[in-house]
């Protein structure tokens, strides 16, 4: 059976907020580069620990503190003679799925607290943002720090507290978008239009609240690596002989006289992880602002 | 004016009360005690100690104990530091983090704001583009990347600076701390900066003022940078909360006697009382802070009503 072509679908295309984005952000060089390098690390993170030629956690006694290229381990070994390089890209994949999960969790509930409080409005969205404010205030490094002497580090409960601090800015953020979208003007129209509540907010209320979500996720994934990494720096998060980017960066860090090494590459993984999160979430931010077009 | 500072103040209240709760049962929550050792003591030495501190009674009369010797300003004994409160403490260590704090912003703000607003003038031009390259630089390097690298690099192999120690705060003990805890923030200001300026030098008013013929000097000075510094003001809380978890490592890799070392192994060694203190202590400060900074605000931007 052949398709025909609605008169809808030959009329002349036009351009969505969404083609305007890609392109632009196509155009980032900055954006670019992020986008190529963070492709990159995911692909090592989920392959490479399968195509390492050493295991993780392989203990070899005999190979203590090879510095990089020494008897095939590319960029040397531990105080345990556990290959650099292996630990590196496992680290690097705990690091992305806690950055990953994490933020999905502070994505549901922000999206949720922050969109109810708009749409509904009035009282409950006064109690609902006062509630947003106390947390604010609260200092939460502290709190999650003492999640995890409380319950014994684990990576679920990494996720959670992560995520449950994150979601404060996010809830902000969804809310006052919901707010000036409900009084501007195309809303009126559809309203006046006979459209629907729930259409009104499938058709254009989620879509143009998609662009400031996509872009505080992209910069709210690096921030949750950073902050589990500081567990982890502090002997709290993800614990031996697992790894993530932080504990491989602790333990260079006490080792760096004797092996360097230990502290650089795992500083350097870092370093890149962070940068192409933040270029994309810029470029991002930049193609999906209509202010400047 | 002190009418709005008095409600600011009320509603804190709350706010703290709701710290003081959360740390508190959170607290309790985690398995061990502050009097838990290798050696077990006897049922009834343990009795005695527990008797000694009020651990005897049911959780929530504790609970009500430590919320009336708060509201009397009276944090209580330490559990670990046999002959110290935690007013001791706190008046023995804050010093140290606050100097730190206090001197890596001041640096940062000087650094930062210059920075920001040479970009901002030289837009798109080299030193614009290098500014904006320190600035992403100092966002994705983390202070516990820094400080090690900073550490090996100065102290370990070229011997400028000492290697960890306070020293009862010798400049040269603090560069380090400080240029580390600093540096992200450098990048945050830089960046808020030179994007304040950029939007307000394309403004009406500072072509009012370029064509009264006033000096670039001047107009940069007087007129706009007042105007850029604005999203500044408001970024003071959170450069707070990032000094604070900054120290948190700073202190340790350092080895400064400041309150970031202590929380940690506080909250692993169960010395309740101590961790409620160090609590306490940063959440008022951020909460003094948010106003200050709303005040501050306030006082520049002529548009902003305090209600």
């Amino acid at each position: 059976m052949t398709r025909v072509e609605t008169p809808e679908r030959s009329a002349v295309k036009g351009r969505s907020l969404w083609d305007d984005a890609r392109r632009r952000l196509l155009r980032n060089r900055a954006a670019v580069a992020g986008i190529a390098l963070l492709g990159t690390l995911i692909v090592a993170a989920l392959v490479g620990p399968a195509l390492a030629p050493f295991a993780y956690d392989q203990v070899n006694k005999a190979d203590v503190w090879l510095p990089p290229l020494a008897h095939g381990h590319l960029l040397g070994t531990d105080a345990l003679g556990r290959d650099l390089l292996a630990r590196l890209l496992v680290g690097l994949r705990v690091s992305l799925a806690i950055g990953l999960v994490a933020t999905v969790v502070s994505l549901v509930i922000g999206v949720a607290w922050g969109a109810t409080a708009g749409f509904v409005g009035g009282r409950l969205d006064e109690a609902m943002m006062r509630v947003v404010d106390v947390l604010y205030a609260l200092p939460f490094i502290f709190f999650v720090i003492l999640l995890m002497v409380t319950f014994g580090s684990n990576i679920v409960l990494i996720f959670v507290a992560i995520g449950a601090v994150e979601w404060l800015t996010m809830s902000r953020i969804v809310r006052g978008q919901t707010l000036t979208l409900k009084q501007k003007e195309f809303i009126e129209a559809a309203r006046a239009a006979g459209l629907s509540r729930p259409a009104i907010v499938a058709r254009h209320i989620v879509p143009n609240l998609l662009g400031p979500v996509v872009v505080y996720v992209t910069l709210t994934i690096p921030a949750v690596i950073l902050a589990e990494s500081f567990l982890s720096f502090l002997g709290l998060g993800v614990q031996p002989p697992m790894a993530s980017l932080g504990t491989l960066i602790a333990t260079g860090a006490s080792d760096m006289e004797l092996a360097p090494w230990l502290l650089i590459f795992p500083s350097g993984v870092m370093v890149v992880t962070l940068m192409s999160f933040n270029f994309i979430g810029d470029g991002l931010r930049d193609a999906l602002d209509p202010k400047d077009r | 004016m002190l009418r709005y500072i008095g409600r600011r103040l009320l509603i804190a209240i709350p706010t703290l009360f709701l710290v003081v709760t959360l740390a508190f049962f959170m607290m309790r929550a985690a398995p061990g005690g502050p009097f838990d050792l290798d050696r077990k003591l006897s049922p009834e030495i343990e009795r005695n100690i527990e008797a000694k501190y009020g651990m005897n009674k049911p959780l929530a009369a504790q609970y009500v104990d430590y919320l009336a010797g708060v509201a009397r300003g009276d944090l209580g004994p330490s559990l670990k530091y046999k002959d110290k409160s935690v007013l001791q403490i706190l008046k023995e260590n804050y010093p140290v983090s606050l100097r730190l704090g206090l001197t890596a912003i001041l640096l940062a703000g000087v650094i930062g704001i210059s920075l920001g607003v040479i970009a901002a003038l030289r837009q798109n031009q080299i030193a614009d583009n290098a500014v904006m390259a320190v600035a992403i630089l100092g966002v994705c390097v983390p202070t516990f990347v820094t400080a090690p690298l900073l550490v090996l690099a100065f102290a370990s192999k070229l011997g400028w600076f000492p290697i960890a120690g306070w020293n009862n705060g010798a400049v040269a003990n603090m560069v380090l701390p400080v240029v580390v805890l600093a540096l992200p923030q450098i990048a945050i200001i830089s960046r808020l900066t030179r994007a304040g300026m950029v939007e307000v030098l394309a403004s009406n008013y500072v072509r009012t003022a370029r064509a009264k013929g006033l000096g670039e000097g001047r107009i940069v000075t007087r007129h706009a940078l007042r105007a850029a510094i604005l999203p500044l003001v408001s970024y003071l809380g959170p450069a707070c909360a990032g000094l604070i978890t900054g120290s948190l490592v700073v202190e340790r890799i350092f080895n400064l006697p400041g309150l970031g070392k202590f929380f940690v192994i506080s909250a692993l060694q169960r010395d309740y009382t101590v961790v409620m203190g160090m609590v306490i202590v940063y959440a008022a400060l951020i909460l003094v802070l948010n106003l200050a900074a709303d005040l501050i605000l306030a006082a520049l931007d002529p548009r902003v009503r305090l209600a």
